[in-house]
């Protein structure tokens, strides 16, 4: 690797500088795992724990804050409430995004680049400036105040780059595919679902993440169409939480554990597919 | 037509339609819909008179719409501004020393990445408790390191608070940009590095003739997401200042504006879908035109691979 440092051969100036960004960045890395460890410590504490030794271990490790959060703070609902939201979506996105991307690269006709732009209208535009209309729009369907709004609205949203993404990837696969499938007496359907979406296996687990993800983590939509609290996700849930107990610090540490450490065990677990997910849209 | 043919635009249309359909009602008729509402006087949720540019001449020119307008603005610039300064050329900067491989980068590259896949209200409520002006843990360490002067009232203070959200929302992203760089980074071929090594270039100059205009695509990107994303600001401000962008509107943007515009939370209290609309249209074409202009200016210097 020629890029490789190097360090021995280098001058005083060239290891100063190389100590000195070694130095940044060891920096950032205390600086991301510092506020965690205490956020997680901090959540086993009691608010005047926290205030009179927040350096310090927690005296013990009762589970009474994570109890009290979940049950009392409702988190347990919102949990459940935004596991349903996107996975609903991304079962219809992925549905119907490698349906749409099936029968754009796998089939060739006059139409076939002007639906594909259709699809790729939506990739950039932010869709919260356009919230007024569909905020209207949901009321006039009777939609309004339902999970299915945010289903709906999510699976719309993603289906742009999963269209594109799973378009780029059918595109590489041999024509040959479809046609011995064919002869075989395979139907359309079964060539889309027997043949092709099989060998793009690793691009629906890119679409996945690169959509799930935000998805997951939105609060914007839920703000807007939602108002019954048994139905908001867990972002929106959490606005709540924070209102209502404010100057409890010890369950407000407590729920943003429960929010921060399952996606951080998601990630050490996926931590390729992550990076690899979330900057597809800026990869090529 | 033949039979056959007919028989395969029927399976088309029953792979394309579904997804079209969701895409046409949810993304491309509500963004069309925000263009035709912006033309018009509302009263409540119901669309009166037609105005033409009426609503668009209110933000530009008409109290208070137009000084809380362009105060907006000017914070979503100063957030583009930050961001590129603060976060993207620090993430070059982690970006190529991964790639070299500095002791320690596979670390890096799995740690800096963790706050990524955080939620913005979250991340937002975190620092929120941590920058608390008496009882949060950074003035409190500050203070006990007798740094007493540094204590200060982070998201209370009309000066700092801005910067200081822009701060957290760099906590939360720098390992995009880094780790999407460093991608650029090893995707050229070794054959450049190899030939530029040869001819006696030493980091600096490898870094700024071989590798910058290499990774052309990928500052283009990072640009045009930045863009996007500044123009779009808003759970950080509600999470941490609130709707109204406090305190004293220091930290308002387009996206609460446009918000407290279009639900009713601005001045008299009543939605204005109009002005709201005319708001919204304003962060498209800013938005698009930006990101355009940008993606044209630095597809220029990109340089042929």
């Amino acid at each position: 690797m020629i890029l490789r440092m190097r360090f021995r051969e280098a001058g005083l100036p060239g290891k100063t500088l190389y100590l000195f960004f070694e130095l940044l960045l060891a920096t950032y890395t205390v600086l991301i795992l510092l506020p965690l460890v205490n956020m997680f410590l901090s959540s086993f504490k009691s608010t005047r724990e926290i205030f009179s030794s927040p350096y310090a271990l927690p005296r013990e490790f009762r589970l009474d804050n994570y109890l009290q959060v979940w049950v009392r703070g409702r988190f347990g609902r919102y949990m459940l409430n935004s596991i349903a939201v996107t996975g609903l979506a991304m079962l219809l996105d992925l549905l119907l995004g490698s349906m749409a991307a099936f029968g754009i690269a796998r089939y060739r006709y006059r139409l076939n680049t002007a639906i594909y732009l259709l699809f790729l209208s939506g990739i950039m535009l932010p869709l919260k400036a356009a919230v007024i209309p569909l905020f209207l729009l949901l009321k006039r369907l009777g939609l309004l105040n339902t999970t299915t709004s945010l289903v709906l609205v999510y699976a719309a949203m993603s289906l742009p780059s999963t269209v594109f993404i799973l378009t780029g990837f059918m595109r590489g696969l041999p024509q040959d595919l479809d046609d011995a499938a064919r002869i075989d007496g395979c139907s359309e359907p079964g060539i889309y679902w027997r043949v092709i979406l099989p060998l793009v296996r690793p691009a629906l687990a890119i679409v996945t993440i690169y959509n799930a993800i935000p998805i997951w983590n939105d609060f914007f939509f839920p703000l807007v169409f939602i108002q019954s609290d048994d139905l908001k996700t867990l972002p929106l849930g959490m606005t709540v939480f924070f209102g209502q107990y404010q100057t409890n610090w010890a369950l407000l540490f407590t729920g943003l554990s429960i929010a921060i450490l399952p996606m951080i065990a998601l990630y050490l677990m996926l931590s390729k597919q992550f990076i690899q997910g979330l900057t597809a849209g800026a990869i090529k | 037509m033949t039979n056959r043919n007919v028989h395969r635009n029927l399976w088309i249309g029953f792979f394309v339609l579904p997804g079209l359909f969701l895409v046409g009602l949810f993304i491309i008729l509500p963004l069309f819909l925000s263009l035709v509402n912006s033309a018009f006087a509302w009263e409540g949720i119901e669309r009166r008179a037609f105005v033409g540019l009426d609503n668009f001449a209110s933000i530009f020119s008409r109290f208070p719409y137009q000084k809380r307008f362009f105060n907006a603005v000017r914070n979503n610039l100063v957030w583009f501004t930050g961001t590129m300064l603060l976060q993207n050329s620090t993430g070059l900067l982690f970006g190529f020393l991964i790639s070299k491989r500095i002791r320690g980068y596979r670390l890096y590259k799995s740690v800096f990445f963790i706050p990524v896949i955080f939620s913005i209200v979250a991340v937002g409520f975190l620092w929120t408790l941590y920058l608390n002006p008496q009882l949060g843990i950074v003035n409190r360490t500050l203070k006990e390191i007798g740094l007493k002067r540094l204590a200060l009232s982070w998201l209370g203070d009309t000066r700092l608070a801005t910067p200081t959200i822009i701060a957290v929302n760099i906590w939360r992203w720098l390992g995009f940009p880094t780790l999407v760089f460093h991608a650029g980074i090893n995707s050229i071929p070794e054959e450049n590095l190899e030939a530029a090594t040869l001819d006696g270039a030493g980091d600096w100059t490898m870094f700024w003739r071989v590798i910058f205009p290499l990774i052309m695509p990928s500052i283009t990107i990072i640009t045009v997401l930045t863009l996007i994303g500044s123009f779009n600001v808003f759970e950080q401000i509600y999470v941490m200042e609130g709707l109204a962008g406090g305190p004293y509107y220091s930290t308002d943007t387009l996206g609460t504006l446009f918000y407290r515009t279009a639900f009713g939370a601005v001045d008299t209290g009543i939605p204005q879908i109009g002005i709201g609309s005319a708001i919204g249209v304003v962060i498209y074409l800013l938005t698009f035109a930006a990101s355009g202009i940008s993606a044209v200016m630095l597809r220029r210097r990109e340089v042929e691979m």
